[in-house]
């Protein structure tokens, strides 16, 4: 009897005030039939509830979708809650609308990769995979 | 952390090391088994609650309302969720949906929400269900709220665990209502209609009190509802509160606006109270157990004589009978005396 593979858990959450969460939901239907699991919380989430939620469901990853243009000052606040809570391992991605000279500070800030739309689905699932299993 | 770092800050509240051990006692690791070893001797305190009934019925917000009015009790008492969502056949994915229902719990540091997948397992939970209630119960939460999957007709094993079951329906299910009643009917402790603000919530209240009293008078009491009893008029349950029987009473809920909660929640800690005034409480504990004793020594027994057999002797075997040559039970029969 082999060792059960160790399932990769995500959360999918939306900060701040956009409504809009297909984006969000086509990525959650992704990574679930790429075998993870995946947590979803809904709309209108404050760093402060991301930060609980994924510590509270000890998950991997925290893939948050922006379209409303706050992710500059939301982004870095999702990440110190993190580290407060001691989840400095937990990879963090960013998918929405994000324009190009925004990256590199998000990237500088901590966030593991940027996602724009056009992303095929199967690139995300690739990212993730690879990165839970180098943190192993 | 090791297993010691991780109790060692448990005890000092850390939800953090809580979230781990979760973690590790989910995946059944040897650290995970060794936790619970540890634990073992702070559980049995809390107060498990199980919420069932089909999906879209509305138990993620009744757990949320219920989890609110709960830590409005005197004392504040502490509140564990666990809630279980299905996991893919065909991929091993899941999506846990049940927090977007319960938003309404952020921010309270005294409600720990846990999502599961159930990873295979049939009957509405996932298999490390019952370890991990075990864990927030030696964490110190007073009462574990235990949401199953959607659940038809046989999704049940909610009864082995949890010393309260809530079975959910919702009105306008029509003629349809029979069939989850076959199977669920039995386990309930307590009926609700939530969403009684729709048309036929009166009805659906009816036909539950009918059925529950079709079933005391179709047979032996003691076949019946585990012995359940109606009483003669529903509104006059309290009469029972004392007795051996319990009367399960039929609750009316809207519970997206918060209605009829308090008086649900209520309900509750009365079948707490009469579990333990009639030692049925005990008898929960005692039965629960056993079944984790049973299941551990099926496992350790399984992995003890398997591992001792060389796959070549077991495919051989397989080969034997997929030839007819023997039938699966004669080669049971000889692995099961095999010698290395």
């Amino acid at each position: 009897m082999s060792m059960p593979e160790k399932k990769i858990r995500v959360l999918i959450a939306k900060p701040g005030l956009d409504g809009h969460d297909r984006g969000a939901k086509v990525i959650a239907r992704a990574l679930r039939d790429d075998g993870m699991e995946v947590i979803y919380t809904g709309l209108r989430q404050t760093p402060a509830m991301i930060a609980e939620a994924a510590l509270q469901e000890d998950v991997d990853v925290v893939g948050l979708s922006i379209l409303s243009g706050a992710h500059n000052a939301l982004v870095p606040l999702i990440l110190e809650k993190l580290r407060e809570n001691g989840q400095d391992h937990v990879i963090v991605f960013v998918g929405g609308i994000i324009p190009q000279d925004d990256i590199p500070n998000l990237l500088n800030a901590g966030v593991a990769k940027v996602y724009g739309p056009g992303t095929n689905t199967r690139e995300v699932c690739d990212d993730i995979r690879k990165a839970v299993l180098q943190q192993v | 952390m090791n297993p010691q770092d991780l109790l060692s800050a448990l005890g000092k509240g850390s939800r953090f090391a809580l979230s781990r051990i979760l973690s590790l006692v989910e995946a059944d690791t040897p650290q995970g088994r060794e936790l619970l070893d540890a634990l073992h001797a702070h559980t049995g305190r809390a107060h498990k609650i199980g919420i069932t009934g089909p999906s879209g019925s509305g138990k993620s917000t009744l757990v949320s309302g219920m989890a609110r009015a709960l830590r409005q009790l005197p004392g504040h008492p502490r509140v564990a969720i666990l809630a279980v969502d299905p996991t893919s056949p065909f991929t091993g994915g899941a999506i846990l949906g049940d927090r977007v229902r319960m938003a309404d719990l952020n921010g309270d540091e005294g409600v720990f929400i846990r999502s599961l997948a159930t990873r295979g397992a049939l009957g509405g939970l996932s298999d490390r269900t019952e370890a991990l209630a075990q864990v927030f119960d030696a964490a110190g939460y007073d009462f574990i709220l235990i949401e199953t999957v959607g659940a038809g007709q046989s999704e049940v094993e909610i009864v082995k665990l949890a010393h309260t079951v809530i079975v959910v329906d919702v009105p306008g299910l029509g003629d349809d209502i029979q069939s989850i009643k076959a199977g669920i009917l039995e386990i309930a402790d307590v009926f609700v209609i939530n969403k009684a603000d729709h048309p036929g919530a009166s009805e659906s209240q009816h036909h539950l009190q009918t059925m529950i009293q079709l079933g005391f008078h179709a047979g032996d009491p003691q076949a019946s509802h585990h012995g359940q009893r109606f009483a003669q008029s529903p509104a006059e349950p309290e009469e029972d509160r004392t007795s051996p029987n319990w009367v399960p009473a039929v609750l009316l809920t809207v519970a997206n606006r918060t209605e009829g909660i308090d008086a649900l929640v209520t309900e509750v800690l009365a079948h707490g109270a009469w579990l333990r005034q009639t030692g049925a409480w005990q008898a929960k504990d005692e039965e629960a157990i056993r079944r984790e004793i049973e299941k551990l020594l099926l496992a350790e027994l399984w992995k003890n004589q398997i591992g001792s057999i060389p796959t070549a002797v077991f495919d051989e075997q397989i080969r034997l009978a997929t030839e007819r040559k023997c039938s699966p039970g004669q080669v049971v029969q000889y692995l099961l005396t095999y010698n290395c």
